[in-house]
């Protein structure tokens, strides 16, 4: 198999200019991912500082109630910053500080990786420079003054379509400027290699702890794992320590907008063929000229036209399964568990639990389902808020 | 020898650049047969993709305005071929690897063939990457170009090694756009190309004026301009062909005489 190929997908397929950019990185990656002072400095922040490792928690109400498998959720939403991209970008801005580098940029969807690329900037003195879609400034505005506070600076991306795919182009374009001072501190298991392996490894310690305190539970491993998927990252968390434990059915939740029947969603899996983008070979939404298509999604966090390599690998082995799931079907959950177990999810994570209720009242009592809550959905309160109809103030 | 190699044979080239399908094919057209005339030794036409990750803001918009107004892969090759058959200068298409890999790279290099396209430039696609369209371009006789940027020092020697066409060597950081200096050592850069072939190597990004067209021949063999290109053709419209030729013009007089 070629380097950084997962199958035929993946690769590195950007301008010549970034290529010695991306060479640099995969040496440090390689020098540093075994480099015991590195990991002992990375765990360190991971415990005290993220909060890790995150509770694996058994949702009782919502078991009794949906009257099937044992549901138990991967609180990733009580991270510090709110979600699981903490995991990563600790792990990458560290890294960024061993290669010499004083600046970080970052692309962001809903804000979260902003917010959390923001945070680790300030903690270990980097100056930070992120890139949001116009439209998903609007939609997330909370994060962006998250951000500013933070004091990170937010370009509003006017391109294309002004989300997320669109804030990714400008963050690699900003880096073919300037690669000397600053690392891409990319959000997702996607783009060019080493990117969707470095994002898998920060990520794969929810995985590890979903192992190890599902063995102290309950003395065996889930029947399921379910997790949202856009770029896919905490769903490969979730995964991939279960790669190799076919009895544990990984399933990814995408987002179907409003219905696999209509141009507005973004499930990759579902509607997309397989193509090169943003650096790597893999599904993308797209029409038959080979135009990405202007994905949509209620989710800011799941509206992107890709999906990262190893998963279009994972699918085509037919190790995990993908599910679209509507912005209906999402709010619904939503609802849903804010009421039954008081935990409002990110609407990201919503999609997940929202195939949670369909699928754990197929199951008997004595299956377990693993759902990851990527993110707590404080953010998306006002959005969801107008969505219904009701005006509130941020 | 191939109408590209032929292009550079006893002259320094100029290399235009114009976005397929904007503001309409009849002026692509139009402006590809007006820019040969006017002193043009190879037309590049950019099939528009919707994410083209190395332009700079004047091209990103150009291709959007070209697929707003229903610019297709398969709308250029018509037009190509209709332009063959009035032109023998050598033409490139410049586009992204999707746009290929999503047409049918068999299908596009094959009407590449037939159309009369000579050489095809694939920003996303670097030497690590090349399996992709090598083996396919070289059955087709087309030449795939191989960008060198002010980042490939020690590459230099492995990715020229293969390479057809021309090299592509790209004179800046970033992405493509005016630049009113351009700080790069390109002198030494040509001549770390020329110690390992000989291909002739042509300068692009950041050139828009006569003088920086005039100073860039004099250290390589042949100086592309897109953006400067692009932007009168924005300003312009379908009214385009007329400001680009003049612009052509002065370019080309830019060339031959820094060349005195």
């Amino acid at each position: 198999m070629k380097k950084g190929r997962f199958g035929i997908y993946g690769g590195q397929y950007i301008p010549e200019t970034l290529m010695k950019a991306i060479q640099e990185l995969e040496q440090a990656y390689e020098f540093y991912k075994d480099n015991v002072d590195f990991q002992k400095e990375l765990d360190t922040l991971l415990r005290n500082y993220a909060g890790r490792p995150s509770l694996l928690y058994f949702a009782e109400k919502m078991t009794n109630d949906l009257g099937g498998a044992q549901i138990y959720l991967k609180r990733e939403d009580l991270n510090h910053t709110g979600s699981h991209k903490i995991n990563n970008v600790l792990g990458q801005v560290l890294l960024a500080k061993r290669m010499g580098k004083t600046r970080v940029i970052a692309e962001t969807g809903a804000g979260q990786h902003g917010v959390a690329t923001a945070t680790a900037a300030a903690l270990m003195d980097m100056e930070c420079e992120i890139f949001m879609g116009e439209e998903d400034t609007k939609r997330q505005a909370l994060n962006v003054f998250r951000m500013q506070l933070l004091g990170a600076k937010v370009h509003p991306v006017t391109s294309g379509t002004m989300t997320l795919k669109d804030a990714v182009n400008e963050t690699m374009r900003e880096w073919t400027t300037r690669m000397d001072d600053t690392l891409y501190v990319l959000g997702s298991v996607m783009g060019p290699h080493p990117f969707p392996i470095i994002v898998r490894d920060f990520q794969k310690v929810i995985g590890k702890e979903i192992k190890e305190q599902m063995l102290e539970a309950k003395g065996k491993l889930p029947d399921a794992i379910i997790a949202c998927v856009g770029g896919g990252s905490n769903s490969i968390g979730s995964f991939y320590q279960f790669i190799d434990n076919p009895e544990v059915k990984l399933i990814g939740c995408e987002a179907a907008g409003l219905g696999l029947d209509t141009p507005q969603n973004a499930a990759t899996i579902a509607t997309g063929k397989i193509g090169v983008f943003h650096g790597m070979k893999s599904y993308f939404c797209q029409d038959q000229y080979g135009q990405i298509a202007p994905v949509y999604s209620i989710s800011a966090g799941l509206d992107y036209p890709g999906i990262g390599p190893e998963h279009a690998q994972l699918f085509e082995r037919g190790r995990a399964q993908y599910y679209p799931i509507t912005d209906a079907e999402a709010l619904d959950a939503f609802a849903y568990l804010s009421r039954i177990e008081g935990i409002i999810p990110a609407i990201e994570s919503a999609h997940a639990i929202g195939y949670a209720k369909k699928l754990a009242p197929t199951m008997d009592s004595k299956q377990i389902i693993v759902v990851t809550l990527s993110g707590r959905g404080d953010k998306d309160v006002a959005a969801i808020a107008r969505y219904m109809g009701v005006e509130i103030y941020e | 020898m191939s109408r590209i190699a032929k292009a550079f044979e006893d002259k320094k080239a100029f290399i235009a650049f114009v976005t397929g399908g904007d503001p309409d094919i009849e002026t692509t057209e139009q402006l590809i047969l007006a820019m040969s005339q006017s002193g043009a030794d190879l037309i590049e036409i950019g099939i528009p993709f919707s994410d083209p990750i190395a332009e700079g803001i004047v091209i990103q918009e150009a291709s959007k305005r070209a697929l707003e107004n229903g610019c297709t892969t398969d709308k250029l090759f018509e037009m190509v071929s209709r332009v063959r058959q009035r032109t023998s200068v050598p033409l490139l298409f410049m586009t992204y690897l999707n746009p290929i890999i999503g047409y049918g790279k068999e299908k596009f290099l094959s009407l590449c063939v037939d159309s009369g396209i000579d050489g095809i430039i694939v920003p996303d696609l670097p030497f690590e990457e090349k399996d992709e369209l090598a083996d396919i371009c070289k059955l087709n006789q087309i030449d795939l170009i191989t960008m060198i940027a002010p980042t490939s020092a020690e590459r230099i020697a492995i990715i020229t090694q293969e390479a057809t066409g021309f090299i592509y060597c790209v004179s800046s950081l970033g992405v493509t756009g005016v630049r009113s200096e351009i700080s790069t050592d390109i002198g030494n850069m040509i001549q770390q190309v020329r110690k390992v072939g000989n291909l002739p190597c042509a300068i692009g990004f950041g050139i828009s004026t006569p003088a920086q067209a005039g100073s860039m021949a004099l250290l390589a063999d042949g100086v592309i301009i897109g953006s400067a290109i692009v932007k009168i053709v924005a300003q312009y419209g379908k009214n385009s062909v007329e400001p680009v030729s003049e612009y052509v013009r002065s370019i080309k007089k830019g060339i031959t005489d820094a060349m005195i």
